[in-house]
């Protein structure tokens, strides 16, 4: 089943740059991922719990590296996060002027390695898929970028491949500060060991900063985020919705699946540091969001200055912050993606989308007024969403955390200026509706016209994720708890 | 009681509100019905929840839980308390659907303004109903969104766009120490229902500092939504909402929930003395500046507005002073009495075309008999005459102030002598004399959908306070009862009318405000003004510093002194020639080459 469901947008991916119709096999191709995660989300034994739907092929076996893919319950909410997310991406597409074909095969290539680095357990096959997700993103943005997208796309280059060349480091390390005898790329087995202290307390540091400094620029952490909000002003709107969205929640994903459990002390050693970097997500980030004057860079602002809490939630180190996080992940990346794919649509009106050229968009565009207004309440942790659940589970489990006990009163404090940025992100986020969307109308928008017809679908897709999982978030908590509990067993 | 009763009741305007949003859009006349029928509905189940005589008891569902870590349920406390709220919040939210449904007859938005409406009926009756903090504080944001919903009705206007962000955002800074509290008791305790932290609280023993704390910071939820000092700045902005929201949002319910959750978890204030101290000066200091404003002010929504602001003062001091049966029983009458001022109010703006400066009225005794006499009714029950409703609770807030703090009591009593002035101003200045526009002269009571609701509430004002008041003081164990002073009594008469007298006295055939001496209450203490240069030199400061920074520092020398500087320019410019991919590749190497390194360097 997960074969089936990774090789369907890779195929598809190497069929359209082969001259398929372009649109139409991504549609095909995305939909039919998408119905199938979503079946393997229904099957999956929620009483057994565990790995499931394991597929597993010994590649090197001296090094016990395998193409090993299995789902738990936090791999399975990335993969329904990524799916649906690459639906919507396909189907927002507008009509591509020039190279169609590789355009659509590039969007299929990011939600192929996505989804690949979501449900494999294997740490090369984890890594490698990433990076095959990552290259088409830089081409997206260098070919079919608005504005300075060649610069644009030669600093993500670097941010993102020194990220990763940091994070490759930091992996290796890892493997090596398993005691040999017990070394293998299997991230099943390495989970179910770290129960154990697998890992000897002295030598955890080391890697764990690599990792996290490697996830962290992956995933635009404070000071090393100015990459991100450039890139989503300037990429296409697919392709902000699926790194936004997905990608970038693979340093986030890593973090939780291998430098938690695997490295326990050295993230210990480090909390006072992943502290100061994430307040400066929070409000310095925070800060320079209110300050932006273009609706698409204050959405990618505001998108890095959401990563603090999902760090947070990580820092905790408890059940109840790292489900938070977990569950925050799913939800901004379904916001976000909502808010890059309905300011993509302005964009063909408004190329710049100044504050100042917008105005009074809801009496003209009352769809697009409603469903952005919806996805920005849900991004500042509006009751209802998603967001909302995550958040919460973010300051409570933040607040009681009992991990580092020194820096318990520390912790206190970050959770206070984490609600402080829920001030912050009202501040912003109200500000840029008003400008885009109240007020009086201005003149040269007269003529703009409204999401019509099946334009309106993906929106609702990701909405009534949303919404479901913030009215139910129990559906979700229940999934992924039992895969946590594995990972914080210490 | 059946136990099916309360969820009925919260989800009900939940499901018109989303049939009206999703799909009755485009047909304003059948999503009123459904909202004014989903109204009615609600109030019929809260009149059978009133008679059912089952004991109080919770009934609950889980909704975000995780094993023993932490359990928020959606959970319905039905007891004394909530049961009183359901009917002020349903009786008075069905008379303003009825109402509205003349008074928004022609609004181009109208199935948008109902859908909003019942979106508030749901938000708020979750706030009364919820067993714990957590829902509590859920439903909170909630009538937040829909009060920024209404407020912006007319999002077309700048003004009220700007007073629908001013809103939630005071609010959300309210929110902020609300949230801050719920985790300080959440950490003690492990828990965030009522009666179990009610019980953990009383077991435990916290320190009186730590107590103080949580429970001045959960005060803090009350300060944004009851728009207490210093977060009032909001509430008379929100008078640029539909005139029938005002009353209902903005008089009547929302605004009454910050003193609702502190009747609710007095439990928590009763063993915090000191935080009490803070509530009742604070609640005493809105109550007399608000009442002051509102005497220079020349906009009839906007004396309401201070008027609410300073009544709630009232309430808020009057759980500072340990009488939160007081307050709660003030609130019940307020509510009656003020969601006729308000509707009486918008009958008059509606036939003036939305005139709402009380100079350009006047003479309106003759033209709108209906309205005037319920108007009267309200006004003698809001200024406390002997034998209406806010009569009595008033009464009871003066006793209490009067038993624990005299001082309190002396501002009480200014209040009080204000209210009697402002608002005899107001009734004179409107409704006496000669028309002062020509928007007078064809002035007409409304139809019945719009009378009907005056004088059901006109009736209410009358006699809601007869008789009731045990019901209120039932609510929470252990209250000392302070014996009935006929000195207050006295005093509070007297203080009545001299306002009262003084203000026809200075008003009667005037055609312009004689008093102009007093600016600093014309100009509402300059707190907005204050507040923008604050506003300007931290947050919009800061936020300008860190936009500068993160684009001149951190990314111009940090980010392209990295790249551009080390390997200088026509390197970087071949490479993007060629492509990312090669550049790409390239760095992907060096990445190899460090790692190798370090690799063999560790080992």
């Amino acid at each position: 089943m997960l074969n089936l469901i990774l090789l369907l947008p890779f195929v598809a991916a190497l069929l359209v740059l082969l001259g398929a119709p372009a649109r139409k096999t991504a549609l095909i191709s995305s939909s039919a991922t998408f119905l199938l995660s979503l079946y393997t989300l229904l099957s999956y034994d929620q009483a057994k719990a565990g790995f499931q739907f394991v597929f597993s092929k010994t590649v090197v076996p001296d090094w016990d590296l395998k193409y090993l893919l299995a789902v738990d319950g936090l791999s399975l909410l990335m993969l329904l996060l990524a799916s649906v997310v690459a639906l919507a991406a396909v189907w927002v597409t507008p009509r591509i002027e020039r190279r169609e074909n590789l355009f659509y095969s590039c969007i299929l290539l990011i939600s192929a390695g996505a989804i690949g680095a979501f449900v494999s357990q294997d740490l090369f096959f984890f890594y490698a898929f990433h990076e095959v997700a990552l290259i088409p993103t830089f081409l997206l943005i260098g070919i079919w970028g608005s504005g300075d997208r060649r610069a644009v796309a030669w600093k993500i280059t670097i941010y993102l491949a020194l990220g990763s060349a940091i994070l490759l480091v930091g992996l290796l390390d890892l493997h090596h500060a398993i005691p040999t005898g017990q070394r293998t790329f299997d991230m099943i087995k390495l989970g179910q060991l770290s129960g154990s202290g697998l890992i000897p307390a002295a030598a955890q540091a080391r890697p764990f900063v690599f990792l996290l400094v490697g996830f962290g620029i992956l995933v635009s952490l404070f000071p090393f985020h100015t990459w991100a909000p450039a890139a989503y002003a300037s990429a296409p709107a697919p392709a902000a919705m699926l790194h936004a969205g997905v990608l970038k929640k693979f340093g986030l994903y890593g973090l939780i699946r291998l430098a938690l459990p695997l490295l326990p002390d050295g993230a210990k050693t480090w909390a006072w540091l992943l502290l100061i970097l994430l307040v400066g997500n929070i409000i310095y980030v925070g800060f320079a969001t209110i300050g932006q004057k273009r609706l698409d860079l204050m959405l990618g602002y505001s998108s890095v200055m959401h990563m603090g809490y999902i760090f947070l939630g990580i820092a905790s180190f408890n059940q109840v912050g790292v489900t938070g996080a977990s569950l925050l992940m799913f939800a901004h990346g379904l916001s976000i993606a909502t808010l890059f794919g309905l300011t993509g649509y302005l964009r063909q009106f408004s190329p710049t989308l100044a504050f100042d050229s917008l105005g009074g968009l809801a009496k003209q565009m009352p769809f697009l007024a409603a469903t952005f207004g919806a996805a920005a309440f849900a991004s500042i942790g509006l009751p209802g969403f998603a967001n909302f659940a995550a958040e919460l589970l973010v300051f409570f489990g933040a607040y009681k955390t009992s991990f580092a006990a020194p820096l318990s009163g520390n912790f206190k404090i970050a959770t206070g200026f984490a609600l402080w940025g829920v001030v912050i992100s009202a501040v912003y986020m109200l500000r840029a509706y008003r400008a885009g969307f109240l007020g009086p109308q201005k003149a040269d928008s007269a003529n703009w016209t409204d999401l019509t017809g099946s334009l309106k679908l993906p929106f609702i897709l990701l909405l009534g994720f949303l919404v479901l999982s913030g009215f139910f978030p129990n559906l979700l908590l229940n999934l992924v708890r039992p895969a946590l509990q594995v990972l914080l067993a210490h | 009681m059946d136990p099916h009763l309360p969820w009925f009741i919260l989800i009900n305007p939940l499901v018109a509100a989303a049939l009206i949003h999703i799909v009755l859009r485009r047909s304003p006349s059948s999503a009123a019905f459904i909202s004014v029928c989903s109204a009615c509905f609600g109030l019929i189940a809260a009149i059978g929840v009133w008679f059912s005589h089952t004991p109080a008891e919770s009934i609950e569902v889980p909704w975000l839980s995780l094993g023993d870590d932490l359990r928020i349920p959606i959970g319905f406390t039905i007891d004394s308390l909530s049961k009183i709220m359901l009917l002020v919040v349903t009786g008075i939210g069905a008379l303003v659907h009825i109402y509205s449904t003349v008074y928004m007859a022609s609004d181009a938005s109208k199935a948008r303004y109902f859908g909003n409406l019942s979106l508030f009926m749901f938000s708020m009756l979750g706030i009364v109903l919820a067993n714990n903090f957590a829902m509590m504080f859920i439903f909170w944001e909630l009538v937040g969104l829909s009060s920024y919903l209404l407020i912006g009705h007319w999002f077309s206007k700048e003004t009220a766009a700007a007073a629908a962000n001013k809103a939630f955002i005071t609010n959300r800074i309210g929110d902020f120490g609300f949230m801050l509290g719920i985790l300080m008791l959440w950490a003690a305790t492990g828990t965030v229902v009522f009666p179990e932290l009610s019980a953990k609280l009383a077991d435990i023993q916290l320190s009186p500092a730590y107590l103080t704390a949580a429970a001045l910071l959960i005060f803090c939820g009350t300060l944004g939504k009851s728009a207490q000092l210093p977060l009032h700045v909001w509430l008379p902005d929100a008078m640029e909402g539909p005139t029938p929201v005002s009353a209902l949002i903005h008089a009547a319910t929302m605004v009454a929930a910050g003193v609702y959750m502190l009747a609710r978890s007095y439990f928590l204030f009763s063993a915090a003395p000191a935080a009490q101290d803070v509530i009742a000066w604070i609640g005493i200091l809105t109550a007399v500046m608000a009442a002051l404003i509102a005497t220079q002010q020349d906009d009839i929504k906007r004396i309401l507005a201070y008027s609410t602001l300073s009544q709630l003062g009232y309430m808020v001091s009057a759980v500072g002073l340990a009488a939160p049966d007081a307050a709660m029983f003030h609130l019940f009458t307020h509510a009656f009495f003020k969601a006729l001022l308000f509707l009486g109010a918008g009958s008059i703006i509606h036939a003036l075309h939305h005139e709402q400066n009380i100079w350009k009225m006047g003479g309106l005794s003759g033209k709108m008999r209906m309205t005037f006499a319920c108007f009267v009714v309200g006004y003698l029950a809001l200024i406390g005459c002997p034998g209406l409703s806010g009569f009595f609770s008033k009464d009871l807030i003066l006793l209490a102030a009067w038993n624990s703090n005299k001082l309190i009591f002396l501002l009480a009593l200014l209040t009080a002598f204000l209210t009697a002035y402002y608002m005899t101003r107001l009734v004179v200045v409107v409704f006496l004399g000669k028309g002062r526009s020509h928007s007078t002269d064809h002035a007409h009571d409304g139809p019945a959908a719009m009378t009907l609701p005056l004088a059901i509430l006109a009736v209410l004002s009358i006699i809601a306070g007869w008789g009731t008041e045990p019901f209120f003081s039932h609510s929470f164990q252990g209250l000392q009862h302070p014996a009935h002073s006929s000195f207050v009594l006295a005093l509070a008469v007297s203080v009545f009318a001299l306002g009262s007298f003084g203000a026809w006295k200075i008003y009667a055939g005037k055609t312009e405000e004689p008093i102009r001496f007093l600016p600093f209450f014309l100009d509402k203490f300059y707190f907005d003004e204050i507040y923008a240069v604050l506003i300007a030199c931290t947050h919009d400061l800061l936020s300008r510093i860190a936009a500068w920074a993160d684009k001149w520092i951190l990314d111009s020398v940090v980010v392209r002194g990295l790249s551009g500087a080390t390997w200088g320019s026509g390197f970087l410019l071949r490479f993007l020639q060629v492509g990312n991919l090669q550049a790409y590749s390239f760095l992907f190497g060096i990445g190899i080459v460090i790692l190798v390194y370090l690799l063999v360097l560790g080992k």
